[in-house]
């Protein structure tokens, strides 16, 4: 469904993603891998169509993603976007304005599962609030594609397992997710594959009930065979 | 539910499942939620889940009925079976962890009969 084909990304003499060829098929969860720095989130706006590969390109069905994949592509990420007077309520509207295939009946429910009223200006967020807040405008929409950047930083132990509901509900045959995060073990059950990266380059894309019954190895496990001890949070 | 990430999920969800119907927690002919909401129910990935009943169907614990759903089998011997075979595993592991401990199945089997004693 998502192909990157040998994408490449250079920020000056810095090169953030090299050459990384990868294959994500519909109907599965995808866990995106890596120490800080090497390389999620610079490969996850090209896939999104925010930012250009310096060479390479990544396909959605065939065809090279661009501006206007964001009709189908649904990407959250770290940084804040919404303005500060705005309240929970307007956000929605605002989205529903700009993405047709934003429901705001499912907004309002997630916004109920979370926890958040639609009164809320946006500027009295706590930042766990504001992650929320983040969760429920992405996947309120009807998108092909979900990739969500780090979608448990902030979010306390309980609104965690919500948020781990609405992914599983936001999932289908013919979706994809990819969620990035340091919380390895937030993703163990959700993800059925994981894509480990490394200083900008592919390590594996893996199925992970495989990696569990060939190698006896959970996903934290692979992770810090991969990368050593010292990145990993053991939350 | 907690998992062990270092062994396939679907087997901890089925073996959840197994005791559901063999306790009667799950009753014969039951019908059992979707894979969505199995998915849900126990925080686990859509293909997992879909794993899961593909599992117990082959092993003829429940039954998928077209535009139905899925139900728990009305085969009372196909349980006892299945009750037989966990009680004989779970013996199994206890025998084991007894020998590493360096206890005999006899004085295992004394112990047993004690701890019923004072249970």
């Amino acid at each position: 469904m998502l192909e990157s084909k040998a994408v490449t990304k250079a920020f000056g003499s810095k090169i953030a993603v090299d050459h990384v060829d990868l294959k994500l098929e519909k109907g599965h969860i995808y866990a995106l891998l890596g120490p800080n720095g090497s390389g999620k989130t610079t490969w996850m706006k090209m896939a999104a169509g925010l930012i250009k590969p310096t060479s390479g390109r990544v396909e959605f069905e065939g065809k090279p993603v661009d501006i206007d994949s964001r009709r189908y592509v649904a990407y959250m990420s770290t940084e804040p976007y919404f303005y500060s007077w705005m309240s929970v309520r307007d956000m929605g509207k605002y989205y529903r304005d700009f993405f047709e295939d934003f429901s705001y009946a499912r907004y309002i429910k997630l916004l109920d599962s979370m926890q958040l009223s639609e009164g809320l200006k946006t500027r009295a967020l706590s930042s766990g609030m504001m992650a929320k807040l983040k969760i429920a405008v992405t996947l309120a929409r009807d998108a092909r594609v979900y990739m969500l950047d780090e979608p448990f930083n902030g979010i306390d132990l309980l609104a965690r397992d919500e948020i781990r509901a609405n992914i599983i509900e936001a999932a289908s045959e013919d979706k994809l997710l990819l969620l990035s995060s340091h919380l390895v073990e937030e993703m163990e059950a959700i993800a059925d594959r994981a894509v480990f990266i490394s200083e900008g380059r592919l390590i594996e894309n893996v199925d992970l009930e495989q990696l569990r019954s060939e190698r006896g190895l959970s996903m934290a496990d692979r992770y810090r065979q991969i990368y050593g001890h010292a990145e990993v949070n053991q939350q | 539910m907690f998992y062990d990430a270092n062994s396939p999920i679907w087997l901890q969800v089925a073996d959840a499942i197994k005791t559901d119907i063999v306790t009667g927690r799950r009753a014969l002919g039951d019908k059992l939620p979707g894979g969505r909401d199995i998915a849900l129910q126990y925080a686990i990935n859509p293909n997992t889940a879909a794993r899961v009943y593909k599992e117990l169907e082959n092993e003829r614990l429940v039954e998928t009925r077209r535009g139905m759903g899925t139900f728990v089998t009305e085969d009372r011997e196909r349980i006892s079976a299945l009750k037989q075979q966990m009680a004989e595993k779970a013996v199994h592991e206890f025998i084991t962890k007894m020998r590493k401990l360096g206890v005999s199945p006899e004085e295992a089997a004394q112990m047993l009969a004690q701890e019923d004693k004072n249970a």
